[in-house]
């Protein structure tokens, strides 16, 4: 049987479980290949990142049609600070030419977080407008008010940081994106279901719009601690910190799949959001070890 | 205003390093304020390319001068001549004021004293804060008169990123959120309303640099002058 598209797999009422690809930053691309053939048929898609962290690498949209290829579902990162409107636009459409038909449309980081802090941030449009984007091209129209010969279509999509502070002008963008037309939205990593549970009341205001939580992987107290301190909108509750300094000498990583398995369980259980988005940044080998942890 | 920082004195030094009589032109209007390149800032690098020959054994004549405004001709007729007897000119002023003291003087060379960075406001002793990238299409009147464009690292027009942090930015703890600032004022003024519509992607056909803009009332006499002329 074909594999699900992801639009099939958001509407058909599972939970939803995607990953994520981070593009290799050369042409080495032989791991990145290998966790691509373990991961394609344990989720309903894998994201590709886009020059995550303002770190460049290689494109979001090779990586994709690689995964495409290979008979995976792929989801297309694009951000807007390396390209301006004209650029993204002649992208998504590139993309939808090679079958690649999910999109996530982010800002993205700033540049002077990355690897390159002298390069230009572009940042023409921005995450909302690029949603809008998406659904204007749909109509076979682009920015510039011209007609497309032939409209593009795409699952698209977009991300919202649940533990935001301050949360109200975050929920204020969050519904932007939806009024422009996001059909998902994959969340930053949360930790702290019951927080996540508050969020989640005020989101399900917006039925057609399907949340995946974010779970990124802990290896280890001090990454936990490491992320408290300098990733903003991530808070890990300090029983899991406790949980994680407790492993056994080397044994972080694995209390950071079983932490990870047990809250995509209890999501998917208690029926509290409509999927995950399982970040394993670096370690995505063990992705398959944290769904075997969730049951799924 | 325009904020201007004083050029390492170093590199100063290395542009003019071949010339005998140089003068130094402040500018008395924004970069006097920033402490940049007003009178007393040209009196102390003319004192210190005095001591640096001196030391190194060079005959070299320091000239200075502070006219009111770099940027507008009419100030600038008064050292003209004597910066024509000159082998360099180190202009103090923003680099409008460099080019057009430039422009004044053609076969002279003209050397930038300072970077010019950015308009904003003082907001204390010492300190400047960019407050407007001058994009010819002004919201303030949506965003309770803070500058997304601005004051938001990403310049972003419908809220904040993600690495929105307590209040300060992703980018760095010294920067403000611009999203942050501009959701507790329009709550304040009961106007969150406003934000609430999606701003359209900027119009940066407006910004086609160098932009001339003619004041209505002279338009007419310049299509007159280039029909006639």
């Amino acid at each position: 049987m074909a594999k699900k598209t992801f639009k099939e797999a958001l509407n058909s009422g599972k939970f939803v479980v995607t990953t994520e690809i981070g593009p290799t930053k050369g042409t080495n691309i032989e791991e990145m290949l290998h966790h691509i053939d373990i991961l394609k048929d344990k989720v309903d898609a894998i994201n590709v990142t886009d020059n995550q962290s303002s770190v460049m690498r290689i494109c979001s949209l090779a990586v994709c049609k690689l995964i495409k290829e290979k008979g995976g579902e792929p989801i297309l990162q694009m951000t807007c600070r390396d390209r301006n409107r004209m650029a993204l636009e002649s992208d998504l459409l590139g993309a939808n030419i090679l079958g690649i038909n999910n999109v996530l449309c982010l800002t993205g980081d700033y540049i002077s977080v990355g690897d390159h802090i002298d390069a230009k941030p572009v940042f023409d449009i921005e995450s909302v407008q690029l949603v809008q984007t998406v659904r204007l091209m749909e109509q076979g129209k682009d920015l510039g008010g011209n007609a497309l010969n032939g409209p593009l279509k795409f699952c698209c999509g977009a991300i919202v940081t649940p533990e935001a502070d301050p949360i109200e002008p975050q929920l204020m963008k969050f519904e932007k994106k939806i009024k422009a037309g996001a059909e998902f939205i994959q969340t930053q990593a949360i930790y702290d279901i019951d927080n996540f549970k508050k969020f989640m009341q005020y989101a399900r205001k917006f039925p057609d719009v399907k949340i995946m939580a974010g779970i990124v992987l802990l290896t280890g107290a001090g990454m936990a601690k490491y992320m408290n301190a300098n990733v903003p909108g991530i808070f890990v509750p300090q029983s899991l910190i406790d949980e994680l300094a407790a492993a056994p000498k080397g044994g972080g990583l694995k209390a950071g799949i079983a932490i990870a398995g047990r809250m995509v369980k209890q999501l998917k259980d208690e029926k509290i959001c409509d999927g995950v988005h399982i970040m394993a940044i670096g370690r995505e080998g063990v992705v398959p070890d944290i769904l075997a942890a969730a049951g799924l | 205003m325009i904020v201007a920082e004083k050029k390492p004195f170093a590199q100063i030094k290395q542009m003019v390093q071949d010339r005998k009589k140089i003068m130094i032109m402040g500018c008395g209007t924004c970069v006097a304020v920033c402490m940049a390149g007003g009178e007393k800032e040209v009196e102390l690098l003319a004192s210190q390319m005095r001591l640096s020959n001196k030391l190194a054994g060079k005959n070299v004549e320091i000239i200075e001068a502070t006219v009111t405004r770099q940027c507008d001709r009419e100030y600038m007729e008064s050292v003209l001549d004597k910066a024509r007897e000159c082998d360099a000119v180190i202009s103090m002023a923003c680099g409008v004021g460099i080019q057009l003291l430039s422009d004044l003087i053609e076969e002279i060379p003209v050397y930038p004293g300072v970077n010019t960075r950015f308009i904003g406001t003082n907001e204390s002793e010492g300190v400047w804060l960019e407050r407007c990238m001058m994009c010819g299409d002004c919201i303030l009147g949506e965003t309770g008169g803070i500058c997304p464009i601005a004051i938001c690292a990403k310049g972003l027009v419908n809220g904040p990123c993600g690495g929105t942090n307590k209040g300060k930015c992703e980018v760095s703890s010294e920067k403000d959120c611009a999203w942050t600032l501009i959701y507790r004022r329009l709550e304040k003024q009961g106007k969150l309303d406003n934000i609430r519509a999606i701003f359209p992607p900027k119009k940066h056909g407006l910004h086609v640099n160098p932009i001339r803009q003619t004041n209505e009332a002279y338009l007419h006499a310049e299509m007159e002058e280039a029909h006639h002329g």
